[in-house]
């Protein structure tokens, strides 16, 4: 019960919290004045007409970060489970953890070497 | 408390299950409330204090020493007019705030503010905060497109690329504080930081007992991270007045912006108190006992009240250790420049993760040798 009624008010507050944020745009949108011109809802950019679309290609740099991200952020959940029940486990669970650890470390070493991590 | 609602429901012969329903309104209405006060204050204190550290004066017209400046700026983003250019995505452009948004609200709900003040108490506490905190990131790639403004774009891609990079040394210094209390629930993690190591009464003291001490290194990458997260100085790429004109908040404006701008004071604060409640021993008192009791003990027999006072107290120890750490962040932001974005990335991958780790072998090793 403990567990049901903690996570099931955990989503009442994500949905309030949405709702909040609405609100609160929405009260805006009721209350602001409305008086758009041309120029007003142009793009802001140095004063001059905005020129081509700004949804350019980004660096190719950015995904070997995204990908780097993925990789440590699953052994980051994996550790969580292994985190909690250590004290239980003992000299086995330490070895275990070093191990696939040290396996992650060796793809950050080749990562590294391979000169992902260059921002050029 | 739960149960007392529940109980006014049975008495006047209303469903039981339209209270179960309706009771996480409350707790939501409180958490809302301690949000905006929070924000309103934090503003206040960091123009403040930035006034003061620049030799300032600081906003001093609205009210008293300028104090109700907040109150004036938030009813006047209110009424600003919300202007959203031509050739933005106009649904994207206005879901981007609540994302950014309502992960930060409801993880306030997780945090304990006192023994018996928290809101939800869930067994995965700090997971979930870590998690739901980050999906703020999408906030801000989606605030970054949908402006459809060069100095958006670049900002929201900025942010990610730093929110990402400095998530995974965050989290495993995280997973140290779960080894240290073999727990992820946050009173637990709090409970375990009390003291009684040694049959000494100075060493007694709770604050020998923090994780603070073992899991040291973890501290200090914890809250460079976290830094980087909240986008603070010297962090701020995403968001760099001087070159990206605000990042991807560039072409927001009236109560859009507001929420940004709210979300990034609360996100701050947020940060500031799980800091505190991981390493510092949250809302426990640095001595052996709280200061209530021994105060109190001889000339109050009601339990009750005395139960309260405590619980006062620890809010107010909670409270001075967060205070204190969002002191720092400031006295930070007045003091240094902003980094370039190739040391942003090195300094996460080439140093604080391999930090981490090792923090994380440290604290194994000492969870090892001092079992629970």
């Amino acid at each position: 019960m403990f567990y049901i009624q903690g996570y099931g008010i955990l989503f009442a507050f994500i949905l309030f919290s949405v709702a909040f944020a609405m609100a609160a745009i929405t009260t805006s949108w009721v209350v602001h004045p409305k008086a758009p011109n041309k120029n007003k809802n142009s793009t802001y950019e140095c004063g001059m007409k905005t020129f081509g679309d700004s949804r350019l290609q980004f660096d190719v740099k950015y995904y070997m970060y995204a990908l780097m991200f993925i990789i440590f952020d699953i052994e980051a959940i994996f550790l969580f489970p292994w985190a909690v029940t250590y004290n239980k486990l003992g000299l086995f669970a330490l070895i275990e953890a070093i191990v696939f650890i040290l396996i992650l470390v060796l793809g950050l070493v080749y990562v590294w070497k391979k000169d992902f991590l260059k921002w050029k | 408390m739960y149960e007392l609602y529940i109980k006014i429901f049975e008495y006047l012969h209303i469903p039981t299950i339209l209270a179960q329903i309706s009771w996480p309104v409350f707790p939501f209405i409180g958490v809302a409330a301690v949000l905006v006060i929070v924000v309103i204050f934090l503003v206040l204190l960091e123009r403040k204090l930035l006034a003061l550290l620049t030799v300032r004066k600081g906003p001093n017209r609205v009210g008293p020493n300028g104090f109700f400046q907040t109150f004036a700026d938030a009813i006047k983003l209110l009424f600003k007019e919300d202007i959203m250019a031509t050739n933005t995505n106009k649904i994207l452009f206005t879901i981007a705030p609540i994302i950014f948004f309502a992960p930060v609200m409801a993880v306030y709900g997780l945090i304990p503010f006192s023994e018996s003040l928290i809101a939800i108490n869930a067994a995965a506490g700090l997971f979930l905060i870590l998690g739901i905190s980050s999906i703020s990131t999408i906030g801000i790639i989606l605030s970054g497109w949908a402006s459809n403004n060069k100095y958006s774009l670049l900002g929201g891609i900025r942010g990610t690329a730093q929110a990402i990079s400095y998530e995974i040394p965050l989290v495993l210094s995280a997973i140290g504080i779960c080894v240290l209390a073999g727990s992820m629930n946050l009173p637990t993690i709090v409970q375990g930081q009390s003291g009684g190591v040694v049959n000494n009464a100075f060493l007694n003291w709770n604050i020998f007992s923090w994780n603070m001490c073992p899991a040291a290194i973890g501290l200090v990458v914890f809250f460079i991270c976290s830094l980087a997260e909240i986008n603070r100085i010297p962090f701020d790429l995403p968001e760099a007045e001087s070159e990206l004109v605000s990042g991807y908040n560039t072409e927001y404006s009236g109560m859009k912006f507001a929420l940004f701008f709210l979300a990034e004071y609360a996100a701050l604060f947020i940060i500031c108190v799980l800091i505190s409640v991981l390493f510092f021993g949250g809302y426990l008192s640095p001595f052996n006992d709280y200061l209530s009791l021994l105060i109190f003990k001889n000339i109050i027999n009601s339990q009750i009240v005395l139960n309260l006072f405590v619980n006062i107290e620890q809010i107010a120890w909670l409270m001075l250790k967060t205070y204190l750490l969002i002191f720092l962040i400031m006295w930070i932001r007045a003091s240094l420049p902003r980094l370039r974005a190739d040391q942003l990335m090195n300094f996460s991958w080439k140093f604080l993760l391999p930090l981490s780790l090792l923090n994380l072998f440290i604290v194994a090793i000492y969870r090892f040798l001092f079992p629970l």
